[in-house]
């Protein structure tokens, strides 16, 4: 093709390329893709106008509770207290703070929210793979943290803040230092349970199921009522434990089964090999499991522990049950006051609450299926 | 190790928290060495304990925490509030996990003997009540057969509810929910046609619900609630101090002893009201206080007429006669033994 | 992560050691120190708690003992399955708390399974908007806490139902209003019971004849007519008991009297919401579960079962479902465990389940903490090791074996 003049004389030869033909119409498009995946039988014709029913009815219903009949403003019940009225969103407004602090003084505000901060930095740090130093996030997130967290948020002793006892704590602030106190605290009991339940000494092992499967077998409600009225009598008279360590006690010990249960996963995936060739190596059971065992072990229960704490931060709903104010008891306590009563407040709360917690679940099952993929793919290599 | 590791960290976190007071007859010093008293409330019973607007916890069983502490540290601020369900109370009291209750607590029989506490004195002669919609038309409890009735679990209300209407040959369905406010709520919502409780608490609760007027309280009282603050057993000196707080608050009254004249009286010749201020006699030593310690109790609170009239009086919202809560001088049944 | 080169001192040279070992480096001899040492701690501890648990009690002068089983327990219940007043005992209590808690378990795993394997399957569905819709309530529902759900449908939605006299008339006669649903309840004439004997019999015979079919089935290929067998058995039986016995079932229907329907049978709204809520909930596990399952079986099972000309059914029947089954069941069985554990949320919208009637009214009434807690504990407990034991045998009868 160097000399195309040579060609003009043969004028039934093409010059130029003919144009691409677009495909078929009911082979590619919006069309074809709708008609092979939703109409391409009458079985399926109708399973598709049936959920796009369902799906109408649903986004209509919610749409019109959520936004167009929904109040937008007033101060009281009584401006929600109207025939056909959706959502009642000044109440959520009214009481935000609430929600989110309980009883919390306003003006120390600051100190659960730099709590939070240096929480939430510390498990972005630990969250994130790319970042180096696990090692020491971790210990810091794990043994440092709470204690920084609770001083600056209860206050007193030597710190020179102003004490803020348990019982002024509340909402979202309450149930998220019951979830990271259950996740942070029962960790390393779960560890030892699970490495406990693997050891190779009878009695040992037996001590360690029965605990787990103790706690495995009974509902966290169960567990609440016994640490709410029973965990007293067990002490030494005199020592007290205020209402919200009672709480997370029986939270602590719960979670810390389920978390050996998937410890132990851990630990049976790890081939036999690797603790023999750490015993080869002339390491002890201690150092075998600190460098060679657990470090493998922990990295595949990541997404196993965050589905754990999924389950747990759904759980710490319970503790409104034994009488703590949180979230959703915050949202509770609220629907039942004498200024804010209407027939949609209820709904409305609950909607709210829904939504906070469901951010924050659907946010860590994201992470626990990108650990999975991650975990997977570094593993068949 | 790591056994050992966990071990000193959960203990070091309990530990900050744990505050380890030695109760046996040592509550009070307790007390002090914390400088507050804790206080065990109601999840929220206007007129008796309820957090106002400002949160801040009001009502006549908050008085008379407040009035134990004034009585102790001349402030009558100096206490914290523990709110709690009816299911959870008496185990709060006796871990120590709160000083004294003050909640709405009925003193049975069954309590003061077997539930490890002791019972310091009635604050308010109550019997149970019922409160249903005026629209039904009901007059009287008896026309209540096949009616719902909402109730509180764990109360006294649950078992005289059950007596009254089986002693009446009454069929009802009960409902029962854990805290006041869910029976409150289903009750509204239309799920029973009976709320039953203390008929001072169906008072006040009725101010709660949207069109408190229409609803009506029956005129039967079907028991003998007398509620009052308890105590843990096994401590009789704050037992003692506990018990008379109480007769102090009454003896003001019948003395006529007011927080406005409180300080006029200090100068007033009637050896009674002298010995009631500590302007003679040692009584305040007697339960380990200061001596002043009527004159802080009522120099900051009033006394128990004055804190009735404030809190659940007919002046208030929740409009209580005084009936049977008189004193015995005007034909009441509040009395209190002698300051001497 | 720890690295392994952190660790190279600590351990002297082994070359040098004698080949007798000292006591402690015996390795026997350390575990049974070790265990000697934590069986010490355990006793300890056990003796410490029971030590204060007992110096408390006698001085808070709390009664012991399971004594008060037998005493009246004087309040009421709402909703019981069997007889029950104020006059009955603290035991007659716990076993209606705990049928209460079974009806809700078994009515709520009847759902809770037709509704997961259904979107299970939805979400496996080639069509798009379907699997779609299944993804959504999955990831919707299993997001929120259960016990936020339940307020939401007990305080939130049913509380908007009509009043008794308002009530919406459904079908068959029936009543919804905000006391709950109200349908006619039938009632059995006195020798009804024949008629449920034959249903049993009918039942029973089906088994074998099922057993016979599938045998001859192997043996000569041949279909036996068993559904139809099955069929006649389970309408003629109880059809013929009842014709030659002349028994007949009236109904109750449910009228407006006084303060609420008389008549029929009474389903508590507390009852609709805690089925309802634990129903959609573990619904959107198991379809997670449903789904896991069923992707697990490879591909190259289907053509495999194709290629030997197996009928879709059969292929579905004989080769995919019990390769499903197997990763299906042992964690269905663990929802089913939850859904009954999660039941206990009971105590929190009134409906009288185990939780409620004993730990919560019996508790304050008694004040005997330790005993109520440890017998409703135990309780729990059994029924999950009883279901850890259905696991472990099913597990047993379904693994692969491998030749």
């Amino acid at each position: 093709m160097t000399d195309t003049t040579n060609h003009n004389d043969f004028s039934f030869v093409r010059t130029e390329m003919a144009q691409d033909q677009p495909a078929p119409v009911n082979t590619h498009g919006p069309i074809a893709w709708l008609r092979a995946n939703l109409f391409n039988s009458v079985g399926n014709t109708i399973l598709t106008l049936i959920s796009l029913y369902v799906i109408w009815i649903a986004a209509s219903g919610i749409w019109s509770f959520t936004v167009t009949h929904a109040i937008w403003e007033g101060t009281e019940g009584a401006d929600c207290r109207v025939e056909g009225a959706g959502a009642c969103w000044p109440y959520i407004q009214n009481r935000l703070l609430f929600f989110i602090y309980g009883f919390y003084p306003a003006e120390l505000y600051w100190r659960p929210n730099l709590a939070m901060g240096i929480g939430a930095l510390l498990l972005f740090l630990l969250a994130t793979p790319r970042i180096p130093g696990k090692l020491i996030v971790g210990c810091l997130f794990l043994f440092v943290y709470p204690f920084v967290t609770f001083l600056l948020i209860h206050g007193g002793y030597f710190t020179g803040l102003e004490e803020v006892p348990t019982e002024l704590w509340g909402g979202l602030m309450l149930t998220l230092i019951v979830a990271v106190t259950g996740i942070v605290a029962s960790f390393p009991i779960g560890v030892v349970l699970a490495l406990g339940r693997r050891s190779r000494m009878p009695l040992v092992r037996s001590v360690c199921v029965v605990f787990i499967e103790l706690w495995r077998g009974v509902p966290l409600i169960t567990v609440l009522f016994m640490a709410s009225v029973m965990l007293p009598l067990f002490l030494p008279e005199g020592t007290n434990f205020d209402k919200l360590m009672r709480a997370l006690v029986g939270v602590t010990l719960f979670t810390a089964a389920y978390t050996a249960e998937v410890v132990r996963g851990g630990l049976q995936a790890i081939p036999k090999g690797q603790s023999e060739a750490a015993a080869a190596l002339g390491l002890n059971y201690v150092q075998a499991n600190a460098f060679i065992i657990l470090p493998q072990a922990l990295k595949l229960v990541i997404p196993g522990i965050v589905n754990n704490s999924i389950s747990l931060f759904k759980d710490t709903t319970l503790v409104s049950i034994v009488g703590l104010v949180d979230l959703l008891g915050a949202v509770k306590a609220g629907t039942t006051t004498s200024t804010w009563s209407a027939p949609t407040i209820p709904v409305t709360g609950y909607l709210f609450a829904a939504a906070v917690f469901w951010v924050f679940t659907f946010a860590m099952s994201r992470y626990s299926q990108y650990m999975e993929r991650r975990l997977d793919t570094g593993h068949r290599n | 190790m790591k056994k050992a590791i966990a071990t000193v960290a959960l203990s070091a976190v309990l530990g900050m928290t744990a505050t380890a007071a030695f109760a046996q007859s040592t509550t009070l010093q307790a007390v002090m060495d914390k400088g507050f008293v804790q206080c065990g409330v109601t999840g929220g019973v206007r007129g008796f304990s309820a957090p106002d607007e400002n949160n801040n916890w009001t009502g006549l069983e908050v008085d008379y925490c407040r009035a134990i502490a004034a009585a102790i540290f001349d402030d009558a601020d100096a206490v914290r509030y523990t709110p709690l369900t009816s299911t959870e109370r008496f185990a709060a009291l006796s871990s120590g996990e709160i000083d004294v209750l003050s909640r709405t607590t009925t003193w049975t029989m069954t309590r003061d003997t077997s539930l490890g506490i002791n019972f310091a004195g009635v604050m308010y002669y109550d019997g149970q009540g019922f409160m249903v919609r005026r629209a039904d038309g009901i007059g009287s409890a008896l026309d209540l057969g096949g009616a719902s009735v909402c109730i509180e679990s764990g109360t006294t209300t649950e078992l005289n509810a059950a007596d009254y209407f089986s002693t009446n040959n009454i069929e009802v369905n009960t409902v029962v929910f854990e805290e006041q406010d869910e029976v409150l709520q289903a009750y509204e919502d239309g799920r029973c046609d009976v709320y039953t409780t203390d008929s001072s608490a169906l008072a006040a609760e009725r101010l709660n619900l949207e069109d408190p007027s229409a609803h009506v309280i029956l005129p039967e009282i079907i028991s003998k609630e007398p509620l009052g603050p308890s105590v843990r057993q096994g401590d009789d000196g704050w037992f003692n101090i506990a018990r008379w707080v109480y007769f102090l608050l009454l003896n003001a009254e019948e003395l006529g002893v007011t927080q406005a004249n409180v300080d006029d009286m200090l100068a007033s010749e009637n050896p009674n009201i002298k010995r009631l201020l500590g302007v003679e006699g040692t009584f305040g030593e007697m339960l380990g206080l200061s001596n002043d310690w009527g004159y802080r109790i009522i120099s900051k609170l009033g006394n128990y007429g004055e804190m009735y009239a404030r809190h659940v009086g007919p002046e208030t919202e929740i409009g209580l006669e005084r009936g049977v809560n008189a004193l015995w001088t005007q034909g009441g049944i509040q009395y209190a033994p002698p300051v001497r | 992560m720890a690295s392994i080169d952190s660790n190279q001192s600590g351990r002297p040279a082994l070359a040098d050691e004698p080949p007798k070992v000292s006591l402690i480096n015996d390795p026997k001899a350390r575990a049974i120190f070790y265990q000697a040492l934590l069986l010490a701690v355990v006793v300890w501890f056990a003796w410490y708690i029971f030590g204060n648990l007992t110096a408390n009690m006698a001085k808070q002068n709390i009664r012991t003992g399971f004594g008060f089983l037998n005493n009246t327990a004087s309040f009421d219940i709402g909703f019981h399955l069997i007889d029950y007043d104020r006059s009955s005992t603290f035991a007659e209590a716990l076993l209606v708390g705990f049928l209460n808690t079974g009806l809700v378990a078994v009515i709520g795993i009847f759902f809770a399974t037709v509704l997961g394997f259904t979107i299970g399957i939805a979400r496996l569905s080639s069509n798009w908007i379907v699997a779609r819709l299944a993804t959504v309530y999955v990831e919707v529902m299993r997001n929120i806490p259960l016990l936020l759900q339940m307020f939401f449908w007990y305080f939130g939605v049913l509380s908007l139902l009509p009043a008794v006299r308002q009530s919406m008339e459904l079908p068959l006669f029936s009543i919804f209003n905000n006391r709950g649903l109200v349908t006619p309840a039938p009632i059995p004439s006195e020798n009804f019971w024949v008629v449920w004997l034959a249903l049993l019999i009918a039942v029973v015979a089906i088994f074998f004849v099922n057993r016979w079919a599938r045998k001859r089935f192997e043996a000569t290929g041949e279909r036996q007519p068993n559904v139809w067998i099955n069929l006649a058995l389970i309408i003629l039986l109880p059809a013929l008991a009842w014709v030659v016995t002349g028994s007949s079932i009236s109904w109750s229907i449910p009228e407006l009297a006084g303060f609420n329907y008389q008549g029929g049978m009474h389903i508590p709204p507390e009852f609709i919401a805690l089925t309802w809520a634990l129903t959609t909930y573990t619904a959107a596990f198991i379809a997670e579960i449903v789904r896991a399952g069923i992707l697990a079986v490879d591909k190259g099972q289907t053509e495999a079962a194709q290629s030997l000309g197996l009928k879709d059914g059969d292929r579905l029947r004989q080769v995919i479902i019990p390769q499903a089954m197997r990763v299906i069941v042992p964690p269905l069985t663990s929802q089913y465990l939850n859904l009954t554990k999660n039941s206990s949320l009971a105590v929190a919208i009134g409906y009288p389940d185990l939780v409620s009637v004993f730990m919560g009214t019996t508790l304050n009434q008694t004040g005997q903490a330790v005993e109520v807690v440890a017998i409703t504990m135990l309780i729990y407990l059994s029924l999950s090791l009883i279901t850890s034991a259905f696991m472990n045998w099913f597990n047993a009868r379904v693994a692969l074996t491998e030749r």
